[in-house]
C-alpha cells in the first residue's frame, strides 16, 4: 500500500557563511514521513537535528534541495505564506517551553487559534488544558507555573490549532525525570488522539524508540533511518 | 571587565549616552552664552552708554536741577522727544525719536553712520543724522532733506547704530539725531509733549561713581531728576538679559532631566537583563562591589564621554545665539570660549547619569546570587532604603541645581516642585491607564489589538518612561502655540473691530477742530477725541510726595513720586474698563467732591484705597480729590487707556492738549493722512497701530523662535530616548514576535500588535501634554493675560497625530528588524 506522506525531503543542505568560510550544517539529506506516523530525529550535538527540524517546519530556507510539508512545496511560498501553512497544520514544543510571558497558560494556548481568528478559541483552548490536566491553572502566568506545568501548558498549545504534523525539538531537555516522563506519555496520548504525525528530536534514544522510525544523524548527514518494532496505530 | 563587558552592549550604551548629550549641549551652550554676555555686557558696560554717567529729566530740568547739572558741567546734552517727521522729496511721513545733540557724544564707542564722518561733523553742517532701515523704506538718500516739524534740514548721514539703541526700539520710532541748537526751530516741543532731557558726563577711571550717585542721585530725585551711572545700567542691563539666560537654562536643564530618566529606565532594563551574567560572576567570587564597580565605571564613562561630547555640541551651538537674539541686544556679542563650562558639563554628564543610574544599579548590590539565578523581582528591605536615600539625593541635587540656576531658593523651590508634579502626572497617567487596561481589559478586542494592550504592562515595559518623555515635549510645544495664540488673537480682535489703528497724539486745543476737519476731509471717521490734561501727585493720604522721596520706610513704589501723570476726563466707561471697587462717578456738580477713578495697578502700587485723598499738582494748581472707584484695565488692548480718570465737570478748563484716534481701511490711506497732518500740524505725532501690531507681532516670532529652539531640545531627546527604550526591549520583541510567527503569526499581524501599542503610547503621551498645556495656558490667559481663552484647535489637529505618527514611525523601524530575523536563529539561542 502506498501511504500518503506529509513530509517528503529530496537532497537537503544547508550552508552557513561565518566571514570568508562556508560551513556545511546539512548535506544530501533525504527522507521522507508518512502521514500519522511517529518519527525521531536523534544524533549528537551539532549533528544538525535543529537545523533540519526547522527547514522541515517552514522556519529557515535551504541552501538546496525540496522540502515537501503537507503536499506543499515550501520554496513555493513566502514567509506569510509559510506562517500560514504552520498556523493550520503545524504544532511546535520546544524544550525551552517559548511561552509568552505576558499571557495566562489559557491565553498561550489560545494563540494559535486567534491567530486563525476562532471565534471559540477560548473554548477550545480550555477544553486541552483540561486535558493536560491544568485546567485549574488556567489563569496563572508562566513565571508562576512550574517547567513540567509550562510544557503541558505548551503540549496544549502545540494541539490547539489541530494540527496535521508535530515537531517536538527535546521536549523533557529541560526536566527531570519523573515530570519528563509524565509529558512524554501526554504528548503520545494526545497525538494518538488527534491522528497527528510526530517528529521529535532528541539524543534519548529510549525516547526515540517509542517512536516508529528513527533517523540517526552525525556530522549532518544521515547515519542511519530505520523503522522501529513500535506499530502505527 | 567593565570595559569587556561594555564592548559586547556598544550600541546600547551609546544609546544611553546619546540621551543626555542633547541636554548637556543645551546646558552647556546656554551657559557659555549667559557666560558671554555678561562678559560683554561687562566689558562694553561704557560703550552701551556713551557716557560714565548720564543725567535725565522728563521736563526741563527745575532751577535747582539745573544748577547741579551745570556745576557737573556736562561734556554734551540732549532733549529727544517722539514725532512725526516728512520727507519733501517723496512726501513720505513717519514717526521718529527727535534727538537734539550738543557735544562730542559718545564717549565711548561710536555712532556707525554713513559716510563715517558725517557722525562727527553734522553739528558743524546743521544737517540730520537718519536712521538707514528708514533711508531705505522711503527711499530717500544722504543729500536728500527733511522735515522736522517747522525746520527742513538735510539729511548728512545714515545713522546704523548709536549706543544704547537696540533693533526693537528702533522699528517703532526709529532715531534721527540733528544739533540741539535747531530744535527751537523745529517748534516741536509745545505744550503737552513728552520729552526727555539728557546730560552726559564723561569722568576720570578714578571716579568713585558709586560714592557720587549716592550723594547726587536723591538731590536729583527731589527735582524729578535722576543720575544712572554705566555700570547701574550696565547692571540693569544685565539683570534683563540674566532672566532670559535663566528661562533658557532651566529648559535646557527639563531636556536633561529627561535624558537623565531615560538613562535611569534603560539601565534598569540593561540591568536586568545582566542579572545572570552578575550572578554567574558571584558565584565564582565576585564581590558585590566588584560586580557593582563594573556596571558604574560603564555608566561613569557614558557620562564622562556624553558631557564631553555635549559640551562640544554645545560650544558650536552658541555661536548660533548671537544671531537669534540679535534684535534684543543693544551691542554685538563676541563670542569665546572659556573651559569652566566644558568641565560644567562632563561633571554634569558624569553626576547626573551616575545619579539616576544608581536607582536601578542598587538591584545589583542587594540580590544575592541565588535570587538573581531565579531572575525575581523580589526587593529586600535594604535595597528599598538605599532607593529611597537615592532619590533624596536626586531631589536635593535637583534642588541645588536649579538653585544655582536661578539664584533664587524659592523660585527654585517651585521649579523642582513644578518639574516633579508634571512628571508625576504624565507618570501617574501612564500608571493609571496601565492599571485601567489591566482591570477593563478588552476581551473583546481582535488578538492584536489585545496583545498590543498587554505590551503596555508587560515585564520590562516602558509605558511610564515614553508617556512622560512624550508628554513632556508635546506640552512645552503646546503650551507655546496656546500663549502664542492667547497673545496675537488680542492684537488679531483688534485689528479686525471697528476700533481705531491710528492715534494722533500731541494735538493742541485751537488744533482741535482743524484736525478732525482733515480727517473728516479724507472721508475717515473720528473715532475718539480724548482730552488729555498733564499732572503729578503732591499729597498722598495727608503725606506729601516731597516728604515720602526722602522716607525710606515709605511703601508707595517709587515710580508714582516722580511721575507725570496724563489723566482724561469723560462721563462713561470704555469697553477695556471694569470698576472692581466703588461707584464710578460720571459728572461732578460744582464745587462737590471730586470722586475719580484710579486703575487697579496705580491704586496697588500707591498704597491707597476707595477714600482716600489724593492731591493733584495740575500744573501749578493744586487740587483735592477722593478715590471713588478703582479699574480694572486692560491695558494690552493697544488704545489710549489712563491710569487716573475724572469725571466730567472738574478739568474742562484746565490745560490741556487732545489725543484723536481714527480708523484708516489700509496702507495708502495711512500714508495719505500722515503726510496731511505732518504739513498741517507739524507738532502732532501720528501712532500707525498697524506698524506696531506688526513689531509686537515679530517679537513674538522671535520669542517662540527661541522657545521652540528649546523645545526642540526636549522633543530631541525625548526621540532619543524613544529609540533608546525601543532598542532596549528589541531583543525581547524579537523573541517574542518570532514565537508568534512560529505559531503561524503574518508578518501583517505582528506589524499591527506593535502598531497598536505605539498608536496608544503616542496618542496617550501626545494628548497627555496637551491636555496639561491647555489646563497651564488656561491659568496664563486668566491669571496672567486677563483674557478669555478661546484653544486653537491646530495642536490636537497636528501635534496630536503628528508626534504619536513620529512615535509609531520609531517603533515600527525596529519591528523591521525583527521581521527579517530568521525564527530559527532566535529559537536556537534561546534553546
Amino acid at each position: 500500500m502506498n501511504t500518503p506522506k506529509i513530509l517528503k525531503i529530496t537532497g537537503l543542505e544547508k550552508t552557513y557563511s561565518s566571514g570568508n568560510k562556508q560551513l556545511t550544517v546539512l548535506q544530501n539529506i533525504s527522507f521522507d514521513v508518512d502521514r500519522g506516523q511517529t518519527f525521531s530525529i536523534v544524533g549528537p550535538s551539532g549533528s544538525g537535528k535543529t537545523t533540519l527540524l526547522g527547514l522541515c517546519a517552514g522556519l529557515d530556507e535551504p541552501s538546496a534541495g525540496q522540502i515537501e510539508l503537507c503536499g506543499q512545496d515550501l520554496s513555493t511560498l513566502n514567509e506569510d505564506q509559510r506562517a500560514q501553512l504552520r498556523n493550520k497544520e503545524v504544532g511546535f514544543i520546544f524544550q525551552n517551553f517559548q511561552l509568552l510571558p505576558t499571557l495566562t497558560a489559557l491565553e498561550n494556548v489560545s494563540v494559535p487559534l486567534e491567530l486563525q481568528g476562532a471565534k471559540d478559541a477560548e473554548k477550545r483552548s480550555m477544553v486541552l488544558l483540561e486535558k493536560v490536566g491544568l485546567a485549574d491553572r488556567s489563569h496563572h502566568y508562566p513565571s508562576q507555573l512550574s517547567g513540567g506545568e509550562q510544557q503541558r501548558v505548551a503540549l496544549a498549545r502545540a494541539f490547539a490549532n489541530q494540527p496535521s504534523i508535530l515537531f517536538a525539538d527535546e521536549p523533557t531537555g529541560n526536566l527531570d525525570e519523573d515530570t519528563g516522563e509524565k509529558v512524554i506519555k501526554l504528548l503520545f496520548d494526545l497525538n494518538k488522539e488527534a491522528g497527528t504525525t510526530l517528529i521529535i528530536i532528541s539524543h534519548d534514544l529510549e525516547l526515540a524508540n517509542r517512536t516508529q522510525q528513527i533517523l540517526r544523524l552525525k556530522g549532518g548527514q544521515i547515519l542511519t533511518n530505520q523503522r522501529t518494532s513500535v506499530l502505527q496505530s | 571587565m567593565a570595559w569587556r563587558d561594555a564592548k559586547a552592549s556598544k550600541v546600547r550604551l551609546i544609546l544611553f549616552m546619546s540621551s543626555i548629550v542633547l541636554g548637556i549641549a543645551a546646558v552647556v551652550s546656554i551657559q557659555l552664552f549667559s557666560t558671554n554676555l555678561k562678559d560683554n555686557i561687562q566689558r562694553q558696560s561704557k560703550v552701551l552708554m556713551g557716557a560714565d554717567y548720564v543725567i535725565d529729566s522728563r521736563q526741563e530740568p527745575t532751577q535747582r536741577a539745573q544748577a547741579i547739572i551745570d556745576s557737573l558741567q556736562p561734556n554734551a546734552y540732549e532733549v529727544n522727544f517722539v514725532s512725526m517727521i516728512a520727507f519733501p522729496e517723496n512726501g513720505g511721513a513717519k514717526l521718529v525719536k527727535v534727538r537734539g545733540m550738543e557735544g562730542d557724544f559718545p564717549f565711548y564707542g561710536t555712532m556707525d553712520t554713513q559716510p563715517i564722518l558725517a557722525a562727527t561733523r553734522y553739528q558743524d553742517l546743521g544737517g540730520a543724522l537718519v536712521d538707514a532701515t528708514l533711508l531705505l523704506q522711503f527711499n530717500i538718500n544722504v543729500g536728500d532733506s527733511i522735515k522736522v516739524g517747522q525746520l527742513t534740514l538735510p539729511i548728512v548721514g545714515a545713522l546704523k547704530s548709536i549706543p544704547g539703541s537696540n533693533a526693537i526700539s528702533s522699528s517703532v520710532a526709529p532715531p534721527i539725531v540733528i544739533p540741539y541748537r535747531l530744535i527751537a526751530n523745529t517748534e516741536l516741543l509745545q505744550f503737552g509733549s513728552r520729552k526727555e532731557y539728557q546730560f552726559f558726563y564723561k569722568t576720570t577711571n578714578d571716579f568713585d561713581l558709586i560714592a557720587f550717585e549716592e550723594k547726587i542721585d536723591p538731590l536729583l530725585d527731589i527735582e524729578n531728576a535722576d543720575l544712572d551711572t554705566h555700570t547701574s545700567t550696565s547692571e540693569r542691563l544685565g539683570n534683563r538679559y540674566d532672566n532670559v539666560g535663566k528661562f533658557l537654562n532651566l529648559a535646557a536643564f527639563i531636556a536633561l532631566l529627561l535624558g537623565c530618566i531615560g538613562i535611569a529606565s534603560s539601565v534598569h532594563i540593561y540591568i536586568k537583563e545582566k542579572l545572570k551574567s552578575i550572578a554567574v560572576l558571584k558565584c565564582m567570587g565576585a564581590s558585590r562591589l566588584q560586580s557593582f564597580l563594573i556596571f558604574l565605571i560603564q555608566i561613569a564613562g557614558i557620562g564622562v564621554i556624553g558631557g564631553l561630547i555635549g559640551s562640544i555640541i554645545g560650544i558650536a551651538l552658541q555661536e548660533l545665539f548671537p544671531y537669534i537674539l540679535k534684535s534684543f541686544l543693544p551691542f554685538t556679542v563676541e563670542i569665546s570660549i572659556s573651559l569652566q563650562p566644558i568641565f560644567t558639563g562632563v561633571f554634569l554628564g558624569l553626576f547626573m547619569s551616575v545619579l539616576f543610574a544608581l536607582l536601578p544599579l542598587i538591584n545589583t548590590w542587594y540580590v544575592s546570587p541565588l535570587e538573581v539565578l531565579r531572575v525575581g523581582q523580589s526587593t529586600s528591605k535594604s535595597s528599598k532604603k538605599a532607593q529611597v536615600l537615592v532619590s533624596i539625593a536626586i531631589v536635593i541635587f535637583l534642588l541645588l541645581f536649579s538653585y544655582v540656576l536661578l539664584d533664587n531658593l524659592m523660585f527654585a523651590m517651585g521649579f523642582v516642585f513644578a518639574t516633579l508634579l508634571t512628571f508625576a502626572i504624565l507618570a501617574g497617567i501612564a500608571l493609571l491607564s496601565m492599571k485601567g487596561i489591566r482591570k477593563f481589559f478588552p476581551k473583546r478586542f481582535g488578538f492584536a489589538a489585545r496583545q498590543s494592550l498587554l505590551n503596555l504592562f508587560r515585564p520590562n515595559n516602558q509605558t511610564v518612561v515614553l508617556v512622560v518623555a512624550i508628554g513632556l515635549g508635546t506640552f512645552l510645544i503646546s503650551t507655546l502655540y496656546f500663549t502664542k495664540d492667547i497673545l496675537l488673537s488680542k492684537t488679531e480682535v483688534s485689528q479686525t473691530a471697528e476700533s481705531a489703528n491710528i492715534i494722533i497724539l500731541d494735538v493742541q486745543t485751537n488744533q482741535r477742530d482743524a484736525v478732525e476737519q482733515s480727517i473728516q476731509d479724507l472721508n475717515l471717521p473720528i473715532l475718539d477725541n480724548i482730552p488729555i490734561v498733564t499732572m503729578r501727585m503732591h499729597r498722598i493720604k495727608n503725606k506729601l510726595v516731597n516728604k515720602l522721596r526722602q522716607d525710606s520706610l515709605r511703601q508707595v513704589r517709587g515710580w508714582i513720586l516722580n511721575h507725570e501723570f496724563r489723566a482724561t476726563y469723560r462721563d462713561n466707561l470704555t469697553t477695556s474698563e471694569d470698576i472692581i471697587e466703588g461707584d464710578w462717578t460720571p459728572q461732578i456738580a460744582p464745587n462737590a467732591p471730586i470722586l475719580i477713578s484710579l486703575s487697579e495697578n496705580l491704586a496697588s502700587d500707591a498704597k491707597v484705597g476707595i477714600g482716600d485723598e489724593i492731591v493733584f499738582n495740575v500744573q501749578g494748581v493744586l487740587m483735592e480729590t477722593t478715590i471713588g472707584s478703582i479699574r480694572k484695565v486692560d491695558w494690552a488692548q493697544l488704545q489710549p487707556n489712563f491710569t487716573v480718570l475724572f469725571p466730567k465737570g472738574v478739568l474742562e478748563q484746565a490745560p490741556q492738549f487732545n489725543v484723536i484716534t481714527t480708523a484708516v481701511p489700509d496702507e495708502k490711506s495711512s500714508a495719505d493722512l500722515q503726510r496731511d497732518l505732518v504739513s498741517k500740524f507739524p507738532n502732532v505725532s501720528i501712532i500707525d497701530l498697524r506698524q506696531v501690531y506688526t513689531v509686537v507681532e515679530d517679537i513674538l516670532n522671535k520669542v517662540s523662535w527661541i522657545i521652540n529652539f528649546m523645545a526642540f531640545f526636549s522633543i530631541l531627546t525625548g526621540i532619543i530616548v524613544l529609540i533608546g527604550s525601543v532598542r532596549t526591549s528589541k531583543y525581547q520583541r524579537i523573541r517574542e514576535s518570532v514565537l508568534l510567527r512560529t505559531l503561524g503569526a503574518q508578518n501583517k499581524q505582528i506589524l499591527k500588535i506593535s502598531a497598536f501599542e505605539y498608536v496608544f503610547l503616542g496618542v496617550l503621551g501626545s494628548l497627555v501634554g496637551i491636555l496639561l498645556a491647555l489646563i497651564g495656558s488656561l491659568c496664563l490667559a486668566l491669571l496672567v493675560f486677563n483674557e478669555p481663552f478661546v484653544p486653537s484647535i491646530v495642536p490636537f489637529l497636528v501635534f496630536l497625530p503628528g508626534i504619536s505618527l513620529l512615535v509609531v514611525a520609531i517603533g515600527l523601524s525596529n519591528i523591521r528588524t525583527v521581521l527579517r530575523s530568521s525564527p530559527l536563529e532566535v529559537l536556537r539561542r534561546e534553546g
